[in-house]
């Protein structure tokens, strides 16, 4: 899009520099706005609200319009919509029990959002939402204010027994109790970096390789390892997906079920 | 592009003027509000798409689907047991059926055979009668065969007397004759 007629621009003005090599690899991470070269304020319709629409779309257009016919015996839209309902609906019951189903539409919600935004990130040009921390940092952060609260609602004051390990010998559970209140605050920290910073460091690598393929000598070697690693990407777009969701499930069952 | 002057609003802490980024986007604090914003409603938004329209979709036709799958059995066990009930009375219809031929055909051989008892008594019977009849006509004719060999042979033996110049009374002759015969 405008970054690449820039970056065109840039190599010419730049080409003589460095052999030709000219390395941008976080420009795809800019947010811009889509209309006109203002501030991006909070409102500002940019590539982000872009990206996010497309995503939506998808959902819908999948979730809702694949499986439209209601068949019995379903299409392959609908089966792929089925499937992703079965494999949520199972990980959310084997993971956080029967009474965690009630919290199903959050999980898919996640799971929906995160992993069509992985995928649609793959697209050349595109913009990567979830490669944002802004962005998986309000997933995570939800995910945490959620699940202390259900906690406190559900357990009242013996959820704190999650930080109180009962099987550990006495003299070892205050400092137990010490480094799981740490290890309890970190995980929105974990949660979110990890997922912005596996699809980011791919993405930026990507265009690493990309960048040296300005050199004639090296351009085969670099296409070869751009569909390496954006094979490996592909991968990643749905691991990523599956261990944020995996991860709420996992802290989800343990507001349910603090007691270890 | 290159030409057009990037507004220094744009450029501002995180972009340079030749539009690339500064260090990493992703720490760019003027961008958060945006970004907040618009993952904000876009989860909301798929929030409602899903849990209003797609997933109770989908819960019920995996429901209906999950439905008809049983149904689809239980009827299939129905049929099983029909046909299974249908060859035992098939089986059963069978072994009648034999049972009633085998009786039949044992009545049939009796019945033919206490025909053909009674036949064979008649003849037997009638054999007899015939027997009996006959003896009794060979007796006769052995009878009145006797007798009549006793006339010859008493006309017989008057003649002989006669022809060899001798007279005999005929109570004479038939007394020697009987007496002849009967040695």
């Amino acid at each position: 899009m405008a970054t690449e007629a820039t970056h065109g621009a840039e190599m010419a003005e730049h080409g003589t520099d460095a052999g030709g090599l000219v390395f941008h690899p976080m420009d795809q991470f800019i947010v811009k706005p889509l209309f006109g070269d203002g501030a991006v304020g909070m409102f500002t319709i940019t590539n982000v609200t872009l990206w996010m629409l497309i995503a939506i779309l998808v959902i819908t257009g999948l979730m809702v319009l694949g499986t439209s016919r209601r068949a019995v015996i379903p299409s392959r839209s609908q089966s792929v919509a089925e499937m992703a309902y079965g494999f949520i609906y199972k990980m959310v019951e084997d993971v956080t029990g029967k009474d965690g189903l009630v919290y199903f539409p959050y999980i898919m919600t996640l799971f929906m959002f995160i992993v069509i935004s992985n995928f649609l990130g793959l697209i050349p040009m595109s913009f990567t939402t979830t490669s944002h921390f802004a962005v998986t940092v309000v997933l995570a952060l939800c995910v945490f204010l959620t699940v202390t609260i259900i906690g406190f609602v559900k357990n009242g004051a013996s959820f704190l027994s999650l930080f109180w390990v009962s099987s550990a010998p006495l003299a070892l559970r205050p400092v137990l109790a010490i480094i799981e209140i740490i290890s309890y605050f970190v995980r929105p920290v974990s949660h979110s970096i990890r997922l912005a910073g596996n699809v980011m460091a791919g993405h930026a690598v990507i265009k690493v390789f990309a960048g040296f393929a300005g050199l004639a000598l090296i351009s085969p070697l670099s296409i070869v390892a751009i569909t390496a690693i954006y094979g490996l990407e592909v991968m990643v777009a749905f691991v990523q997906a599956y261990v944020f969701t995996i991860l709420t499930c996992v802290y989800l069952k343990d507001a349910l079920h603090p007691h270890h | 592009m290159a030409t057009e002057p990037i507004a220094e609003d744009l450029a501002g802490i995180c972009v340079d003027s030749h539009g690339s980024a500064i260090g990493m986007p992703q720490l760019c604090a003027d961008w958060i509000p945006n970004q907040v914003f618009w993952l904000v409603i876009a989860l909301v938004v798929t929030f409602f798409v899903l849990s209003r329209i797609a997933l109770p979709r989908i819960a019920s036709v995996l429901a209906e689907r999950h439905g008809t799958i049983t149904n689809d059995i239980a009827a299939a066990e129905e049929l099983k047991r029909q046909a299974a009930d249908a060859e035992k009375a098939y089986e059963k219809a069978l072994a009648d059926a034999r049972a009633e031929a085998q009786a039949i055909s044992q009545k049939t051989r009796d019945e033919i055979k206490a025909q053909l008892d009674e036949a064979v008594e008649a003849a037997d019977a009638q054999i007899a009668a015939k027997t009996a009849e006959s003896e009794k006509a060979i007796a006769d004719i052995r009878a009145s065969a006797l007798e009549n060999v006793e006339l010859v042979a008493k006309d017989t033996a008057g003649a002989i007397v006669a022809a060899l110049g001798g007279s005999a009374d005929a109570a004479t002759i038939s007394a020697a004759v009987g007496n002849r015969m009967k040695g």
